[in-house]
């Protein structure tokens, strides 16, 4: 058989692909559920970890269900909605933040228990420079005051932008506040890196070198809290 | 009658190859130091110096590039006298590529933190010239049991330099070794602090460039007039 004829070279790449293909999407299919329990685990050992709790993959589960009393969904109003048969850990921001336009997302809150103390986790997503950016972060009962945060990323220059994903970055905004003093929303700023942020409540120093990620945090965090401001407003009056 | 049966099968085999004849077993043994991808060939460094930081991580990226290796050795071995010549790169590419997936869903599925941290250099090893130096330059010409050799031995050389790349760069940059801390922390309270360069890439290419040199220094088939 003459293997560099045209209709052979034809006939085998075809065959070739169709077979790779097959291989590959058994393949897929057949390892999906274990890939997604590993994402579930993920996240769940993200949302604790913005409450400062370490979780290893195989506690995750059970210590999300003692510490996580409470899942909310706020609609672009900031109003609790209760739609059906989704729940605040199902809602994917990464992707409905890619997907759906601002006024239709769903805004999940994790309410978090420990010695009767609240804390209140709020998911972020937004850009990045290279691609999307997202993390938690907790608010103390009075939903003003930083807890915790927790920040990835994708695909950020490692040593610059990456190093969102650092304690070192992320404690800076611990004790942080988003209301100044007057209860009116002023958010977080990530000032450009090395500014001088002593006495400052409402801005943290950015990453020298990692401009655009520190801007897409401060974005993020300014625009998605936005929307929790109302949510929080009226549980702090509340509370009074 | 026995005796001359037996002889006669001898006579039969004898010209067989036996499985690890001298010649079979340079396949493994010369990629291990006369003729290793990465200090001789100098193939595969992006990744030597990428995903050398931790041990870890230099095991599970050895032992990908082994699993794709042989495997993709051995398919193009096997498929040597079908493949049509003017379009073998581009089948070459299409197995290494659907090797490379396969490893890393299975990766995702089983060891997910891992996976997370060698990212995109999973998906470089379909780039990675040693693959397709390999089937290029032995799988498409030699049958599937020496190419199946040739596969381990270069992987093995591969590997190798990766875990010692990475076992100097771990234990002088973050003092463990696979995660383990080594280095006492009696020794940091006296001053001792880990060499933060050592985690850089650039650390890479200079451990990778010490290798070199020794094993030049030592092995005298490489030393050049």
């Amino acid at each position: 058989m003459d293997v560099n004829k045209n209709s052979y070279t034809f006939a085998f790449s075809a065959i070739l692909v169709i077979v790779v293909a097959a291989v590959l999407a058994f393949a897929a299919e057949s390892l999906k559920p274990m890939q997604k329990e590993n994402m579930r685990l993920e996240k769940m050992q993200n949302i604790l970890a913005s409450v400062k709790i370490e979780a290893t993959p195989e506690q995750a589960s059970s210590m999300f269900e003692k510490y996580i009393v409470d899942q909310k969904l706020l609609n672009s109003q900031g109003e609790v909605v209760t739609p059906s048969g989704i729940t605040a850990f199902d809602v994917d921001v990464v992707k409905e933040f890619r997907t759906i336009d601002e006024k239709n997302r769903n805004y999940p809150l994790f309410i978090f228990e420990e010695n009767g103390e609240r804390k209140y986790i709020v998911p972020l997503v937004g850009k990045g420079l290279w691609g999307p950016i997202w993390g938690y972060v907790a608010f103390d009962g009075d939903m003003n005051t930083v807890y915790g945060s927790t920040f990835d990323h994708k695909s950020e220059t490692p040593g610059l932008g990456a190093e969102i994903n650092t304690n070192e970055f992320q404690d800076k905004f611990i004790g942080k506040s988003i209301f100044d003093n007057n209860g009116n929303y002023e958010s977080i700023h990530v000032l450009k890196g090395g500014t001088d942020v002593v006495g400052n409540q409402h801005a943290v120093d950015g990453i020298s070198g990692g401009t655009i990620t520190s801007n897409g945090v401060g974005e993020m965090i300014q625009r998605t809290l936005n929307i929790y401001v109302p949510y929080f407003k009226g549980n702090q009056k509340a509370s009074l | 009658m026995s005796e001359t049966a037996k002889a006669a099968e001898v006579a039969v085999k004898e010209p067989k190859e036996p499985l690890f004849s001298k010649k079979n077993k340079a396949l493994i043994t010369d990629p291990l130091n006369d003729d290793n991808p990465i200090t001789i060939q100098v193939l595969g460094i992006c990744s030597a110096l990428a995903i050398t930081v931790q041990v870890k991580q230099a095991f599970v990226m050895a032992m990908s590039v082994l699993v794709v290796l042989v495997g993709a050795n051995l398919i193009v071995s096997l498929m040597r006298n079908l493949i049509p010549s003017r379009v073998r790169i581009i089948v070459q590419l299409v197995i290494v590529a659907a090797l490379v997936i396969l490893v890393d869903q299975v990766l995702k599925a089983f060891v997910y933190d891992v996976s997370k941290q060698l990212s995109v250099f999973v998906g470089l090893i379909i780039t990675n010239c040693i693959i397709m130096g390999r089937l290029e330059a032995f799988a498409l010409a030699n049958k599937p049991w020496p190419s199946f050799l040739d596969a381990v031995g270069n992987a093995a050389g591969y590997g190798w330099i990766l875990i010692v790349v990475a076992i100097a760069r771990e234990f002088f940059g973050s003092g463990k070794i696979w995660g383990v801390q080594l280095i006492p922390d009696a020794f940091y309270d006296l001053g001792y602090a880990n060499n933060g360069l050592m985690i850089l890439p650039p650390m890479a290419l200079i451990t990778v460039g010490i290798i070199i040199w020794v094993q030049r220094a030592r092995n005298t088939k490489l030393i050049e007039d």
